[in-house]
């Protein structure tokens, strides 16, 4: 009897055991710590850090794109820093060092496909993403910024120093075919819509947004949003503003002025400018809740204390935040309901809940930049 | 009295030591513009300076160049370049301290 007992008690220990390592991915995330070249693991449902992965090299400027199932970060590095983090493991699966200067990448539709987009040497690089072996290079003699994934293994990217957009098919993935378009000066980022259909390249060198149709890539690119600045001075921009798909709400897409204090508003279907927002500063990060009703605003230094949101109803500025030292970044729960931010210089990670703007915790982490959760996974574009 | 004297010294090179630690002649608190480079001008040069979409600004990548014309860089920004100009944020003190360290290997961050 006593043996069936124990027995027993082991089998239900055994259990207990099983029922606490079995677990989704759905809502976790990773935060960079950039001085300490460190990933920490964190889940947006309990609120807290996991654990935390080390060893990612120059973190200065990271970014993240997540394998389809949701377990590996792809993190890339400004060292050139290829690392593929296993989240439920908490250890690093692979790591290479592809580049000299790296800015971030992007991940293939059917998820097999790794890009990177370097400054040095110039370009993409093709990686599988099980194993990281190199399948093949795009050389740019530029700088390359603004890399998404298109839907048929497909990819575009802004060339800084060309002013041009090239989309890469990678459906042979050892054999890269690349278009090449005219898109303006000094392109500086670039995103693609939520439905992989048009990509806009971000003009630094001159007032407007490059706009390639990819459904019909033969008409080239057009400009929108030109000469937004009617020729007037710029204010100084002490931050480079970041573009991704975040940008559209509903049917408008809400996109950083440079050298105006201003979010641009265009129509998604006509691209005429509709709005123009008055806000705080230079704005970095302009970011709509994944339901559109908001979007979230933060700035370039000095003012990058400040977070403003936009209400997308009437177009207006309808809360100003101070939520820390340095609010390099932010990221949304799958839904919305909440907002991360990380507070560099003090060390935090902000959680907000966005209906009533109240902070409702606080993490610890060391300089915190950006924040990926893995519900990017299943959006084109991230 | 002697002793007097010697504390007074004493105290008073104390006091200069510590404060040229933290804070230059001229009013220039280093530790705060060595986080505001290797932070904020990172964002484009690259925590470390070996470039992004700006310039790398390691000694190795300035060398020849002088700390007087960085020093106007950084103040008046680079036409046809992202480079913003600092005025409006930096003193003319503290953009020659910068460029100076700039030339010489910019140290790391120590808090």
């Amino acid at each position: 009897m006593r043996r069936i007992l124990l027995s027993l008690a082991a089998a239900l220990l055994l259990a207990g055991c099983a029922t606490t390592e079995l677990r989704g991915t759905g809502d976790l995330g990773i935060v960079i710590e950039r001085a300490n070249g460190r990933v920490a693991i964190v889940d947006t449902t309990t609120k807290s850090i996991l654990g935390s992965v080390a060893g990612l090299g120059d973190l200065s400027h990271a970014s993240a794109v997540f394998s389809r199932d949701g377990r590996y970060a792809y993190v890339f590095g400004r060292d050139g820093g290829l690392t593929k983090v296993d989240i439920l493991a908490q250890r690093i699966d692979k790591r290479v060092m592809q580049a000299g200067n790296s800015i971030g990448g992007a991940i293939s539709q059917d998820g097999r496909l790794v890009v990177a987009q370097n400054y040095t040497p110039g370009g993409i690089k093709v990686f599988d993403a099980t194993t990281l072996e190199l399948l093949s290079e795009v050389p740019a003699q530029s700088k390359v910024v603004g890399l998404v994934d298109l839907p048929g293994q497909k990819f575009a990217y802004a060339l800084f120093d060309k002013g041009e957009i090239w989309v890469t098919d990678l459906s042979n993935p050892r054999q890269p075919q690349t278009q090449k378009f005219p898109a303006g000066q000094q392109p500086y980022d670039g995103l693609v819509t939520p439905d992989g259909r048009y990509y806009m390249a971000g003009l630094f060198g001159e007032d407007g947004i490059a706009l390639l149709d990819t459904w019909q890539s033969e008409q080239g690119a057009k400009k929108i949003l030109e000469n937004y600045g009617k020729g007037q001075e710029k204010l100084p921009v002490f931050k480079m503003p970041h573009l991704r798909g975040w940008a559209v709400a509903g049917n408008q897409a809400y996109l950083p002025a440079i050298g105006r204090h201003e979010v641009l508003v265009v129509d998604k279907s006509s691209w005429k400018e509709v709005r123009r927002i008055k806000v705080k500063s230079q704005p970095v990060f302009v970011m709509a809740r994944p339901d559109g009703r908001q979007v979230w605003v933060n700035f370039a230094h000095p003012d990058n204390g400040w977070v403003q949101v936009i209400d997308t109803l009437t177009g207006e500025v309808v809360k100003t935040l101070q939520p820390g030292k340095a609010i390099l970044h932010m990221e949304f729960t799958p839904r919305g309901e909440h907002v991360w931010l990380s507070a560099r210089d003090d060390h935090t990670v902000a959680i907000y809940d966005t209906h009533s703007y109240e902070r409702i915790a606080t993490l610890p982490a060391q300089s915190p930049s950006g924040i990926f959760f893995t519900s990017r996974a299943a959006r084109t574009g991230f | 009295m002697q002793r007097f004297f010697f504390g007074l010294i004493f105290a008073s090179i104390a006091t200069l030591a510590c404060a040229t630690q933290a804070r230059e002649p001229n009013g220039i608190d280093s530790p705060e513009l060595v986080r505001l480079v290797r932070q904020d001008c990172g964002s484009c040069h690259g925590m470390t300076l070996q470039g992004g979409l700006g310039v790398p600004l390691t000694k190795e990548a300035l060398a020849g160049q002088s700390a007087e014309a960085l020093a106007i860089i950084i103040l008046h920004g680079k036409h046809g370049t992202a480079m913003p100009p600092w005025k409006t944020l930096l003193t003319e003190a503290q953009a020659q301290w910068i460029a100076q360290r700039l030339v010489e290997g910019f140290p790391e961050e120590t808090r």
